[in-house]
């Protein structure tokens, strides 16, 4: 028991004894804080999973040919890496770790509306995953479709497809279920005083990512499910060859997971929202704008899902429509960067390792977003649709604005998590090294793909080698990164000296519970009477 | 924070007329099925299911009674999934 602990009656929820003793304490915990903890540590092994799985591919790509394996292995890794990445890291990633861990304690109630809803959702998540991944060891191997599963050759694969979409499948339930239980606490559980407009802003950002999840993940699981329907008993939904229509495939997948990307990145905008105006030392700045750029963002999202499809043959209506809307959405992304940047004008800023993390995210997403609507325009899309300019793309929105806010809030709320402090010079030597490293691997993919080099290809033509080898050398570096960082995490929540309840100044509900929190968080429900980020 | 809706009594007269409402349209459903609409086809289908499911979402499920947030988000949410449609459908009319 920690220090801190010792002197006050308050018990930790790491250390409350409740019916069950050991690893059973945990798995079967109904504790929103223990059930974050499972989906970190969960999360946090597939994510080293898929990094093994990226760098393997871009070890096969350090020259042309045949370099570390042969082709079908490298159509099954990064089938596997998107599998793993999107489906088991990213969707769930924030919102089921921090939403979890946070949400409650940030709009003060003592537990989610449902909590054994949310245990369950996790037990789903890891059922979901055994079964996506069981194709591993089947024979026949992983699937070789891409994380897509594009219609019609996910029909003709001789590989095992089917686990890897009926995991997706299972997947979504869990991610519907976090969705309603955050829909319900937000509506329902919070502490009175807590106006709609007094609620902090990552909150916010669940409470749009899980309309979301309630609202799109039903589309992909139709769709996984007329997938299974067409492979097993021949039904003519997408293959040509049986009366379908491959393009509707296309439309659905994208229905779902387009809008998937905003379940990634909205929470994500709302740990980088806490994160800013903590070490800015102020509130931040257009509050109001930010939670109506939410909500746009969410809405808006929803019907962009076609620009994944500029070339796969659409009428030129729905091109035109398509693009515009793509346009569209960019205008509350950026209203929340101008937000950021406002709220950092002439602040007393404290230069932390969490506020690296923001700052750099700030760097990569504008580049992610930006190059988002190059792809936008019709015109260019053309050219640069399945290009490496697409993975450079995409890589900076999803690990560059996901990822790099990920490593911001576990940064930020690690002294509330484990009650401990770490070593904040480690932690900065790994963010250097990771920010380092993650630009050198995906700057050059922007240049390849205007030149020309197609994505998911093993094989390149010789003028691409040099950008190539310096992608491979940033993948090394972005490993040795994160090896820094999490070794640095890992000894700190052993090793690391005690945390006090608020240790960067935060305004914020969590940081007036113990570090770490007690099973039910506060002594006594608070009642709020200022905004989240009232620094007067 | 919201408040707990209060339990309405509905006539049983409400509902009578509310089946009465739902099997009139499902028999029209049955008959538009056999006229040619041509490209509108889907949207003739799914704008007389969508009538018949606001009845039993205002009536039977009691949301002309709910909290006003949620008179406000379930339209927000068939306007979501009918611009959905809508969309998809620029391509399959246009093509």
């Amino acid at each position: 028991m920690s220090q801190q602990e010792k002197t006050s009656s308050h018990v930790s929820f790491r250390d409350y004894k409740g019916k069950y003793k050991g690893l059973l304490a945990w798995i079967l915990s109904t504790d929103h804080k223990r059930v974050g903890m499972l989906y970190l540590y969960s999360i946090i092994t597939f994510f080293i999973t898929g990094v093994c799985l990226g760098i393997a591919m871009k070890l096969e790509l350090i020259a042309p040919g045949k370099t570390v394996m042969d082709p079908a292995t490298y159509n099954a890794i990064f089938t596997l890496h998107g599998v793993i990445m999107i489906f088991l890291v990213v969707v769930p990633g924030l919102p089921a770790v921090f939403g979890n861990f946070m949400l409650p304690i940030m709009i003060g109630a003592k537990d989610v509306a449902f909590p054994k809803l949310n245990l369950l959702s996790w037990w789903v998540y890891i059922f979901g995953a055994i079964i996506a991944l069981s194709s591993l060891f089947m024979a026949g191997g992983p699937p070789d479709t891409g994380w897509t599963f594009y219609a019609p050759y996910s029909f003709k694969t001789n590989t095992n497809m089917l686990p890897a979409v009926l995991g997706a499948f299972i997947l979504g339930f869990s991610s519907i279920l976090t969705g309603i239980n955050f829909i319900v606490t937000i509506h329902r559980l919070r502490a009175p005083g807590m106006t709609w407009f007094k609620m902090p802003l990552f909150p916010w950002t669940l409470y749009g990512t899980s309309w979301i999840q309630i609202l799109a993940t039903p589309i992909v699981g139709i769709t996984l499910l007329m997938i299974v329907g067409e492979r097993l008993l021949n039904i003519g939904f997408f293959d040509p060859a049986l009366g379908g229509d491959p393009i509707l495939y296309q439309h659905l997948f994208w229905i779902y997971s387009h809008p998937a990307v905003y379940i990634m990145i909205l929470p994500a905008m709302g740990a980088i929202s806490e994160i800013i105006p903590t070490f800015a030392n102020k509130s931040i700045f257009g509050y109001k704008a930010i939670v109506i750029s939410t909500l746009a963002i969410a809405f808006v999202g929803y019907f962009v899902w076609g620009h994944h499809m500029f070339t796969s043959g659409m009428s030129g209506t729905a091109l035109y429509t398509f693009s515009f809307l793509t346009f569209l959405v960019a205008i509350p992304s950026a209203i929340k960067v101008f937000n950021w940047v406002s709220t950092l004008h002439k602040a007393s800023i404290q230069l932390e390792t969490p506020f690296f993390w923001a700052a750099s995210f700030l760097f990569v997403f504008m580049i992610g977003g930006l190059s988002g609507l190059a792809l936008g325009a019709l015109s260019v899309n053309v050219h640069l649709h399945d290009t490496a300019f697409v993975v450079a793309h995409f890589h900076f929105i999803v690990f560059g604005g996901v990822g790099f806010a990920f490593m911001g809030a576990i940064h930020y709320w690690f002294p509330k998590i484990w009650g401990r402090m770490y070593n904040a010079r480690l932690a900065t030597t790994g963010w250097i090294m990771f920010f380092i490293g993650f630009n050198t691997l995906y700057l050059p993919m922007f240049f390849l793909g205007i030149s020309g080099m197609p994505r998911r290809y093993y094989d390149y033509v010789e003028r691409f080698h040099g950008p190539n080898i310096v992608s491979t050398i940033g993948s090394w570096v972005l490993f040795i990164g994160l090896f820094v960082i999490i070794f640095n995490l890992i000894r700190s929540a052993k090793k690391g000296p005690i945390a006090p309840k608020n240790p960067w100044g935060g305004k914020t509900l969590e940081w007036t519970v113990d570090s770490p929190p007690t099973l039910e968080n506060f002594e006594e429900i608070p009642v709020v009477e200022k905004g989240p980020y009232d620094y007067s | 924070m919201e408040n707990h809706s209060e339990s309405h009594i509905v006539p049983y007269k409400t509902y009578l007329y509310i089946l009465a409402a739902l099997i009139a349209l499902t028999v029209i459903s049955v008959a538009a099925s056999n006229i040619e609409f041509g490209g509108f086809t889907v949207f003739v289908a799914l704008l007389l299911a969508s009538i018949k499911s606001s009845l039993v979402l205002i009536y039977f499920m009691h949301l002309k009674f709910d909290n006003k947030i949620l008179q406000i988000l379930v339209p927000l949410i068939f306007l979501l999934v009918g611009l959905v449609l809508f969309i998809t459908f620029l391509d399959y009319n246009f093509r």
